[in-house]
């Protein structure tokens, strides 16, 4: 008996080498090209190096000296703000409506047709390339582009409206091509959750008389929030990221007056202008504030792989 | 009586359910089907303002791109599928094979590397770009297609796709079948594995494919040579130029060759792409 476990486990032993065999791409590959790269960027942070005219300035270890200006500079602020808001006028009307389709996708008493359908559509503008969106956007709502041309057609107004001469003409275009990107996946996303709720409790509720307004607030709203925190964060995270839409919407410039102008925007100018040490800087505080966000879904998701 | 009133309630509310949805799926097509209209309308005719009907410039339009000298777009399609074809295989091959180590295999530094993994997740490609872009630079990779396809190797969110897809679907039992059968560790892999993976693989390559088609930031630091452009930088370029110059049916033309493909494979293949959402998603 002892023998043949031994043997079993000398066996197990031999085949586990494969583990590390297997591991090997995986980590090699991340570690040349994302690994030492962010321990690259991270060094270059720490010194003044970029181009004055042809040039070089630098490289010069100034410490957080970069860090210190970046913040003393109000562009980083505003920057900040831009993406808040117009992480905020795509987010806010994603969750709502993102709640009440998965409500009714999961209604057993609504039985809705063509479900299949309705999700493959909103779905879509998922998988659509951001930039080429952006792009038609662009074009769709440029001064003398087709929307004007519909709206003056149906007497709506009568002269052309100047979407991208506009702050929030800008901010909002940049938030309704988020929201159409993003709230299918929401959609998707909360009604998985929604289904793994147990049946028996709005059967239970409905025999009580509970209105379906009280069911989802008492009942689905509670149970969902940790999947409601899951999608908060990783849209957090995906909006930090914020970066084809405006830029090209922009033009590189978040015109007017900077007004769409992302972090990654700036990041982009920077590495652009060769001015390492700003970019290095930069990339050190937007991965701080990933990591600290990313705590809520490391932990969601391991979670998930321990069901 | 009170029956009655509650079947009008539930009637109400179906209809406002169906009256958003209507709205929201309009609202999804409508940007492409405008896109679609004025890619086959002749430059004169977009002027004009817009028509619900289709011209006849389509081909025309198509032509003209292609014969465009300031923007290789048959190189940049090419180049798109190239790249987004490859990094697909990689993806979907090498998440995995890092998957299976970890999920059949007990090692040491099992638990490590899967926190590890886990761990690098969410972080975004946008926070090293800085020292991929000098590192890249340093290995004489500037302009080449390598920096843009063997990153694809690692990809943290395949693998845990893959690795929850094998916690479903692939018993241990299988693989010391194959064991007693005289197998090799490899190529039970390569056969019986990837056989059973496939659905995973299939949505994960679909998913990798359309990311990489996608993708923007990153090429744009690395290609400089307008005959290793992608299609996302022709059109930011396109974007950056003084754009009323130029012919708006191109314009169209090529925002379409950049979004329809995708959206028709789409369409044909929803169903399993929907349903890979739902399985990559949070479980209650």
């Amino acid at each position: 008996m002892a023998a043949s476990t031994n043997k079993k486990k000398s066996k197990v032993v031999r085949y586990n080498k494969w583990g590390y065999i297997f591991l090997i791409p995986f980590f090699l590959v991340y570690f040349v090209f994302q690994l030492i790269p962010l321990i690259s960027t991270f060094y270059n942070s720490l010194f003044e190096n970029y181009m004055s005219g042809l040039t070089q300035i630098g490289p010069r270890f100034v410490g957080l000296e970069n860090f210190k200006s970046l913040f003393q500079n109000g562009d980083l602020l505003k920057y900040t703000g831009n993406t808040i808001i117009m992480w905020l006028i795509g987010f806010i009307p994603q969750i709502i409506i993102s709640l009440l389709l998965a409500a009714w996708f999961t209604d057993l008493r609504l039985r809705l047709k063509a479900q299949g359908l309705f999700k493959t559509v909103i779905y879509m503008p998922n998988l659509i390339m951001a930039a080429a969106f952006s792009m038609l956007i662009f074009t769709l709502f440029s001064d003398n582009g087709p929307i004007n041309s519909i709206m003056i057609n149906l007497g709506l107004i009568d002269k052309p409206f100047r979407y991208l001469s506009n702050v929030w003409g800008a901010r909002g275009l940049v938030g309704l091509m988020n929201f159409m990107m993003w709230f299918g996946n929401t959609t998707i996303l909360l009604m998985a959750g929604m289904m793994g709720i147990d049946v028996g409790l709005f059967e239970a509720a409905q025999v009580d008389g509970a209105k379906p307004f009280d069911i989802f607030t008492k009942i689905t709203l509670p149970l969902l929030k940790p999947i409601l925190l899951y999608v908060l964060i990783t849209s957090m995270i995906g909006g930090l990221q914020m970066f084809d839409v405006p830029q090209v919407l922009t033009a590189g410039d978040g015109r007017p007056d900077r007004a769409a102008m992302t972090l990654i925007m700036y990041l982009n100018k920077h590495l652009y202008s060769k001015n390492y040490g700003m970019a290095g800087a930069l990339s050190v505080i937007l991965f701080v504030i990933t990591a600290v966000l990313s705590v809520f879904v490391y932990r969601s998701m391991v979670d998930r792989t321990k069901e | 009586m009170e029956r009655e009133r509650g079947m009008i309630v539930l009637h109400i509310r179906r209809a406002i359910a169906y009256l958003v949805l209507v709205f929201l799926t309009i609202l999804c097509l409508f940007f492409f089907y405008v896109l679609l209209i004025n890619a086959t309308r002749a430059h004169t005719d977009i002027q004009k303002g817009f028509s619900a009907v289709p011209g006849k410039a389509f081909l025309i339009n198509f032509h003209n791109l292609m014969a465009n000298k300031n923007l290789p777009v048959l190189k940049g399609i090419f180049n798109s599928l190239f790249v987004a074809a490859v990094s697909a295989v990689l993806t979907t091959y090498f998440s995995a094979l890092t998957a299976y180590a970890i999920h059949v295999y007990e090692f040491k530094l099992k638990k490590a590397a899967f926190t590890f993994i886990m761990m690098i997740m969410t972080i975004p490609t946008q926070v090293s770009a800085l020292g991929f872009v000098n590192l890249m630079r340093k290995m004489n990779l500037i302009d080449s297609f390598i920096p843009l396809i063997l990153p694809a190797v690692a990809a943290p969110v395949v693998f845990f796709f893959m690795i929850q897809y094998m916690q479903s679907s692939l018993p241990l039992e299988i693989v010391e079948a194959a064991r007693i059968d005289g197998a090799g560790e490899f190529y039970t892999f390569n056969t019986i594995v990837m056989h059973i993976m496939k659905p995973a693989l299939a949505v994960q390559a679909i998913f990798a494919f359309v990311t990489s088609w996608n993708n923007y930031f990153i090429p744009s630091l690395i290609i400089n040579s307008a005959e290793k452009k992608t299609l996302p930088i022709l059109i930011a370029q396109l974007r950056s130029a003084d754009f009323l110059k130029f012919d708006m049916g191109q314009v169209y033309m090529l925002i379409a060759i950049s979004i329809f493909p995708v959206m028709i494979v789409y369409f044909c293949l929803s169903k399993f792409i929907v349903q890979g959402v739902a399985l990559g998603s949070v479980k209650g």
